[in-house]
């Protein structure tokens, strides 16, 4: 069991990171834009946005802890 | 050769250099302080390993269809690539310590001394720390050659271009028999951070049916809007950690 701890413990390090609000938001972002894309919106432009919001978000966390 | 491969090759090859100089440094560590023979054992094992799992993923990445591919993969690469950046904005923008090539080096020899008498034949220690070391960081390159190559629909491309940073990289770990000190590691972190999520970014909305305006000509766009984001990011970092040690070193002389 242990074993298995220690393999999702790697695995959630390897790819989720240190900010996991980071990958929920990545997820969310491609799931809407695949919702949207269905429809004649253009929709290419909300990944891009959400990269930029949620880095600033989570290096701006960081910034202001530190202080 | 087209954009999109160029970048395939560019990122894929610095991005196996630098883990190869973390583990290089890891391995010349035990090698000179413990056994370079069983260090090289453990390498050796960990690259069967790496063989085994890009074997069995790689096949079966490049059957899935495209849309599906670039959705999942390209959305993982994204997460992947996030990691890299957020942590190169963050050493760049000082609130987060530089990866120091010389000072690993010290430290895991330091921490190889302490661990005991090097046993006879295979030295359990040099082998294990040897084996995780290229394990771990060359799971990193695996992923990132997989990912590219299968988007791409080229894995080979990707395979060799990260065989070919290996090469470089031991073979100047090699000639000058020191770790790589002098490898910018984190301004190719700060790079290859980049570019993982400009093609994330840029596969994952494929694999989701966004259109990019102009196709690929949307991915040169990317990397340079994600770069400069991140370029005034770490230049308002700095101003806001300057700023705040001229108000800390003025409370400390009030």
């Amino acid at each position: 069991m242990s074993r298995v701890k220690a393999l999702i413990r790697f695995l959630w390090d390897f790819v989720i990171g240190d900010d996991w609000r980071i990958a929920l938001a990545v997820l969310l972002a491609l799931a809407v834009t695949l919702i949207v894309s269905g429809s004649s919106l253009a929709v290419w432009w909300l990944l891009p946005l959400v990269v930029v919001v949620i880095l600033s978000i989570s290096v701006w966390d960081v910034a202001r802890r530190s202080r | 050769m087209n954009g999109t491969q160029a970048g395939l090759i560019i990122a894929v090859f610095i991005a196996c250099a630098v883990e190869t100089t973390e583990a290089l440094t890891i391995v010349m560590a035990v090698g000179v302080t413990r056994s370079w023979r069983s260090a090289l054992i453990g390498v050796g094992v960990a690259l069967l390993a790496l063989a085994a799992i890009t074997a069995a993923l790689g096949p079966a990445l490049t059957a899935l269809p495209i849309n599906v591919l670039r959705g999942v993969v390209g959305g993982l690469l994204l997460v992947f690539g996030l990691q890299w950046l957020r942590k190169a904005i963050l050493r760049a923008g000082g609130l987060k310590s530089m990866h120091d090539e010389s000072a690993a080096y010290a430290q895991e020899s330091r921490a190889a001394g302490d661990a005991g008498a090097v046993a006879s034949g295979i030295d359990p220690y040099a082998f294990l720390v040897a084996f995780k070391g290229t394990l771990l960081e060359g799971l990193e390159v695996v992923f990132i050659a997989l990912t590219f190559g299968s988007n791409q629909k080229n894995v080979p491309l990707a395979a060799a271009a990260a065989l070919v940073a290996v090469l470089v990289v031991v073979g100047v770990g090699v000639m000058v028999r020191a770790p790589l000190a002098r490898v910018p590691e984190n301004s190719l972190k700060f790079a290859v951070g980049v570019m993982l999520t400009s093609f994330g970014t840029f596969w994952g909305g494929e694999g989701v049916h966004a259109h990019w305006p102009g196709g690929e000509v949307a991915l040169p766009f990317l990397i340079a809007g994600y770069l400069l984001f991140a370029l005034l990011t770490v230049a308002a970092l700095r101003r806001l950690q300057a700023a705040h040690a001229g108000v800390s070193s003025r409370t400390a002389r009030a």
